[in-house]
């Protein structure tokens, strides 16, 4: 059975309908992506997983006794709270030093147990909450955009460290991300999210898939020529899809796909 | 040994600091520092009813501001902004408190005994409500610790692991009002919040960890406490008053030193 499983859910805040009857499932090892533009749901969808938001309709339900490893898009932590980087690490549940050494080492910050987590810049605060979340071995981790304020190789080994772990324990990962290039290489399935689920498949499927470029343009910044070249210049399916969500769609192909640009840019 | 007055004051001053300075680093965490302030000012109209209903005055204090804090978390979050909707209820509450002891014709009730503490007048029977008051929010604030913690830092991050952030402000709410009610007798409603704050602010620059700083604050109470009935002794001052007096020096010491070693 799947690790968790989301069934017909919608959220709203206030009046808004942010997510509106979205399926998805996760099973154990897989490693998935969400993308979608700015505001279509991506971080509800990740806090409606760990129960964090009101669900509005539908249900998710959780495997038993399933541990989660949730990583925010950002954390801001009180200047009138004193925490060390070791104390954080064992929270809520007390590890011991050797392992908590351990997974600070295996984030690539090893000397960092001592600081003050207002100190850390923002790199390695990331890689300080990842390797929070791995120590209470999860069955799923949650990433939402975990790769914000790391450079360039920052992120790359961020990516490499995400195989790693998935080889090592075996969990599944959910993750959320702008960087399409790396996502869509790193995922076995992508799901793409505006409101409801758009398209969802493998990364091919879901980068050929006329809704993806309805959202993303067929050459967004060169992420799909970095995964797959055939698929770039196949331009002639039509949009005879069912969008429930409101961009504007031009009868032609060009059009819509200068319109999308527009809005995703 | 309990016989002799200063004694029972110093014994009920411990035993106030003991709970409230943990209690105060979690007000002070999470920015609920008009939020202690409001409980304790609804407290006076519980302290007024009780009277009325010659009930306990810890339990009405203590219902109160359990009532004011439930309250105040259920409006908030209703268009009003907290701040405003804590302004409106604490003082209201305050309000009403007074304009209620006056109606208390029969029994001649020294308010100024509620406003600011009689700490010296603290009986066996006092003694005991306040240790067992004290022992309870300890406890529960040691079952809790890593719950709370949690929630305190982040609602997500607590959600992830299991931990119900909202259960877990209940449970604070309840300790503040236990706090609240346990000293009165010691500062008086209006420096309650006092009691709370100042102890942990003096505590934060010298603290790395949430545990270190929550002993340090309790410290800094007790210290505050004993120096406190010293200085009222000595220079036949109001005792709650003193003890805050005291507690603020100790911060603004505490603050001086930090700037000092930054410098």
């Amino acid at each position: 059975m799947s690790l968790i499983e989301v069934r017909d859910l919608s959220v709203r805040y206030g009046g808004h309908r942010v997510l509106n009857h979205v399926d998805i499932s996760i099973d154990r090892g897989e490693i998935v992506t969400i993308v979608g533009p700015n505001g279509s749901g991506k971080s509800t969808l990740l806090r409606a997983l760990i129960g964090a938001v009101p669900v509005a309709g539908g249900r998710v339900s959780r495997a038993t006794d399933l541990r989660i490893g949730y990583v925010p898009q950002k954390l801001a932590i009180d200047p009138t709270l004193p925490m060390t980087v070791a104390r954080f690490m064992s929270l809520p549940r007390r590890q011991s030093a050797t392992d908590v050494a351990a997974a600070l080492e295996q984030a690539g910050v090893p000397d960092l147990s001592d600081r003050q987590m207002t100190d850390l810049s923002g790199g390695q605060f990331q890689r300080v909450l990842l390797a929070r979340a791995l120590l209470s071995k999860p069955d799923l981790l949650l990433l939402d955009e975990a790769t914000q304020g790391l450079d360039q190789p920052g992120s790359a080994a961020f990516y490499r460290q995400i195989e790693d772990v998935r080889a090592r324990l075996g969990c599944a990962i959910l993750m959320v991300s702008h960087e399409l290039h790396v996502v869509m290489s790193a995922s076995d399935r992508v799901i793409c999210l505006n409101g409801h689920v758009c398209c969802q498949g493998t990364p091919e499927i879901v980068a050929s898939a006329p809704e993806y470029r309805a959202l993303f343009g067929s050459g967004t910044q060169g992420a799909l020529a970095l995964y797959r070249h055939d698929h770039n210049h196949s331009h002639d399916d039509g949009c005879d899809h069912d969008h429930a969500h409101d961009h504007s769609h031009g009868g032609a192909v060009t059009p819509l796909h200068q319109a999308a640009r527009d809005k995703v840019h | 040994m309990l016989d002799d007055f200063m004694i029972r004051a110093a014994l009920a001053g411990l035993g106030v600091a003991l709970a409230a300075a943990p209690m105060g680093c979690f007000v002070v965490w999470r920015r609920m520092a008009y939020f202690g302030d409001a409980t304790a000012h609804a407290s006076i109209l519980g302290v007024a009813i009780a009277l009325a209903l010659s009930v306990s005055v810890f339990l009405g204090a203590m219902v109160m501001a359990l009532l004011m804090a439930l309250a105040v978390t259920a409006l908030s979050g209703r268009g009003y902004a907290v701040d405003t909707l804590l302004g409106v209820l604490a003082h209201s509450a305050l309000a009403f408190g007074l304009v209620a002891v006056s109606f208390l014709s029969g029994v001649r009730i020294d308010l100024m005994a509620y406003l600011f503490g009689d700490i010296l007048a603290v009986g066996k029977m006092d003694l005991a409500v306040i240790w067992g008051g004290a022992a309870l929010v300890l406890a529960l604030l040691t079952w809790r610790w890593a719950a709370l913690l949690t929630a305190t830092l982040n609602p997500d991050l607590a959600h992830a692991s299991g931990i119900d952030p909202r259960r877990e402000q209940l449970v604070l709410t309840l300790a503040l009002a236990v706090v609240v009610a346990v000293a009165i007798k010691v500062v008086g409603v209006l420096l309650i919040a006092a009691l709370l704050i100042i102890p942990a602010a003096a505590a934060r620059p010298f603290a790395r960890t949430p545990e270190g700083m929550a002993v340090i604050a309790v410290i800094v109470a007790a210290l505050s406490v004993l120096g406190g009935l010293q200085a009222s002794l000595l220079y036949d001052t109001p005792t709650g008053p003193s003890i805050v007096c005291v507690a603020a020096l100790i911060f603004a010491g505490s603050a001086f030193g930090s700037s000092l070693r930054r410098a």
